[in-house]
């Protein structure tokens, strides 16, 4: 059993309201990602889920038992931290076994949990080392050993590949991604990657200055985001968003086109513009097109496009992949993804 | 040479003056000491031309119970370091990781205390002593001692702890570790070198402390401090003997120095490089 549920949490620090009155209900075996930028309030919820920070009000339930005022340990999950937190001075092995220890498992017990998660995450070689000696992804992975030892209700990883480099990252990604398959725990992921995000969850909660926006699966929230800034934030690179002048009978103030739905048409497109940087990624080219009146626009392009620095572009974009906001930033569903219109 | 060999040169000969500087008055007492009174008070003194004697250690010797100051010294100053320890660590342990609005004021509030002369309370603390029973006991000099150490010690080990990753802590916390497991089992083991720095410089503190245990000890609680400055009798100064009790007092302390220097700078200087 693993599922969390917050009733009209907040947090405040002083005068600072970190969290404004939520809610969110996260469903047993779930793997969901807490995403938003830096300071949006998305770790001090996620400590607050484990207990190492005070809950101001609302209600924190813990497989349907009130939790709110729980003493870390006595909520059955397990933590892993940005920087690993192992403890310097022991071994792996007994970083490991220290929560076995501390709910006083017997020896033989400790042992053999140890021997399965050190296979699990191949780490048999290295149980007898100190954290100083490993690898920062060795290091990663004698973390999770020790929250999974516990076999906790739910796992909290608080932006656990930050410290990691970009290739040791995505093997991190599929390696925490096999584990939820492998042992169908509750885990709640923070961090403020959203491929991260966007790879790794079933659903996504974006953040943004103590609110959620929205959550959703990733796919809907790549499709149907509710306004600008989750339309912003989920998508690599992301939506560009162009003013339009107001209309008579319609809302839109502004209107989003993602980078891969933009187009070059050889007629007279949607905008019309100067080719900046060129960005080569061999599979893909991304082109920073300047375009009077819109600003600069990215584009996705196939990684052989032939364009250059200095060209002159035009660009279109299916009716259906624009995405129009009101005044707000609110997304106008009927404009942007309205049933008619999809079809 | 060119000017960054110069400036080497320069920074080197500086170096060895103001260590000898430093070092000089102690050289000059362990040199006193191997002379004759006569030769200690010469209007021309030498400082190697001289005829050699013991003869002063032998008389100190012979004159006081140097193993006994000896013992008082180890005990004060080992009883209230290890004092200190036991009430610094958790009061350093909750200014650094539960802080409130007010743990600064109360850290420098406890150094202010430093500021004060110690004669200023020097009554009110005879007079406790008195009625307590404490003058001259090892007890009442460990309490002192403690007392007067302890704003250094918690802030020591307040930086020591600073510098521990809360997360460390929080990973236990979550791991199922009590106040009492997380320190014993996490905090302490990490703040090892500093706690040891710690209790280093506060034994060498304690050691050479002279303002209190000259006025609260007579003859059963007096450590070296006290022994060497019996030497300054009315019966006149006695530059030799003197020095020999200097030197006497003042080598235990130097060798237990000497060989943890390595320790006490790491520990002092823990934190300034990451």
């Amino acid at each position: 059993m693993g599922s969390i549920t917050l009733k009209q949490v907040t947090k405040s620090f002083g005068d600072v309201n970190v969290i404004k009155p939520l809610d969110l209900h996260i469903r047993d075996g779930e793997f969901i990602v807490f995403v938003g930028p830096s300071g949006c309030g998305k770790s001090t919820l996620l400590r607050m889920i484990a207990g190492l920070e005070d809950t101001t009000s609302g209600n924190i339930d813990i497989d349907g038992e009130d939790a709110t005022n729980m003493p870390p340990a006595k909520r059955g999950l397990a933590m892993v931290f940005q920087s690993y937190a192992l403890y310097p001075h022991m071994s792996v092995r007994s970083n490991i076994a220290f929560p076995l220890k501390r709910a006083k498992v017997a020896p033989a017990v400790i042992d053999e949990k140890i021997e399965k998660a050190a296979k699990m995450l191949n780490l048999t070689d290295y149980l007898d080392r100190k954290p100083g000696q490993l690898s920062g992804g060795q290091r990663q992975r004698v973390a999770i050993g020790r929250a999974i030892v516990r076999q906790p209700s739910a796992f909290l990883f608080d932006e656990p590949l930050s410290n990691l480099d970009a290739s040791l990252r995505v093997n991190m990604r599929l390696e925490i991604s096999e584990l939820h398959k492998s042992l169908d725990t509750t885990m709640i992921y923070v961090t403020h990657d959203q491929v991260e995000a966007m790879t790794m969850a079933d659903r996504i909660a974006v953040f943004n200055g103590g609110i959620i926006e929205q959550v959703g699966t990733p796919l809907e929230l790549y499709q149907k985001p509710v306004n600008r800034f989750v339309a912003g934030f989920i998508g690599s690179p992301k939506m560009n968003f162009i003013e339009v002048p107001a209309k008579a009978g319609d809302d839109t103030h502004s209107i989003g086109v993602r980078p891969e739905h933009l187009k070059i048409t050889q007629e007279r497109g949607l905008w019309s513009g100067k080719v900046g940087v060129v960005e080569h990624l061999g599979s893909e080219t991304f082109l920073h097109v300047h375009v009077e009146g819109a600003g600069t626009l990215t584009v996705k392009a196939d990684g052989d496009c032939p364009v250059s620095y200095g060209d002159t572009i035009n660009l279109t974009a299916a009716e259906s992949k624009i995405m129009h906001f009101d005044k707000d930033g609110v997304t106008i569903p009927s404009l942007s993804w309205g049933e008619e219109r999809v079809a | 040479m060119n000017s960054s060999n110069k400036s080497k040169v320069v920074y080197t000969i500086l170096a060895w003056t103001i260590s000898g500087m430093i070092f000089f008055p102690i050289l000059w007492t362990m040199i006193t000491s191997f002379k004759t009174e006569s030769e200690a008070i010469s209007a021309t003194p030498s400082l190697f031309m001289f005829e050699w004697t013991l003869e002063n250690y032998k008389d100190v010797l012979a004159r006081s119970p140097y193993f006994d100051h000896f013992m008082n010294s180890v005990i004060i100053s080992l009883g209230a370091s290890l004092l200190g320890l036991l009430i610094a660590i958790p009061a350093a342990w909750s200014m650094a990781f539960v802080q409130t609005k007010r743990t600064k004021n109360l850290l420098m509030w406890m150094l202010s205390t430093k500021m004060l002369p110690p004669v200023g309370v020097l009554i009110p603390i005879y007079l406790l002593f008195r009625d307590f029973g404490l003058l001259d006991t090892r007890l009442g000099l460990v309490i002192v001692m403690t007392l007067i150490n302890l704003p250094i010690m918690v802030w020591m080990l307040y930086t020591y702890f600073r510098e521990i990753p809360h997360e460390i802590l929080e990973a236990a916390r979550m791991d199922g570790a009590g106040i009492k497991e997380e320190i014993f089992h996490v905090l302490l083991p990490i703040a090892l070198p500093g706690i040891a720095s710690t209790l280093l410089l506060n034994v060498i503190l304690a050691w050479n402390e002279a303002f209190w245990t000259l006025i609260l000890t007579a003859a059963n609680a007096a450590p070296l401090t006290a022994f060497i400055a019996s030497y300054s009798s009315p019966e006149g100064l006695f530059y030799a003997k003197l020095s020999a009790a200097s030197v006497m007092a003042v080598v235990p302390i130097l060798i237990l120095g000497w060989f943890s220097q390595k320790q006490l700078v790491r520990g002092l200087s823990f934190g300034a490089v990451k």
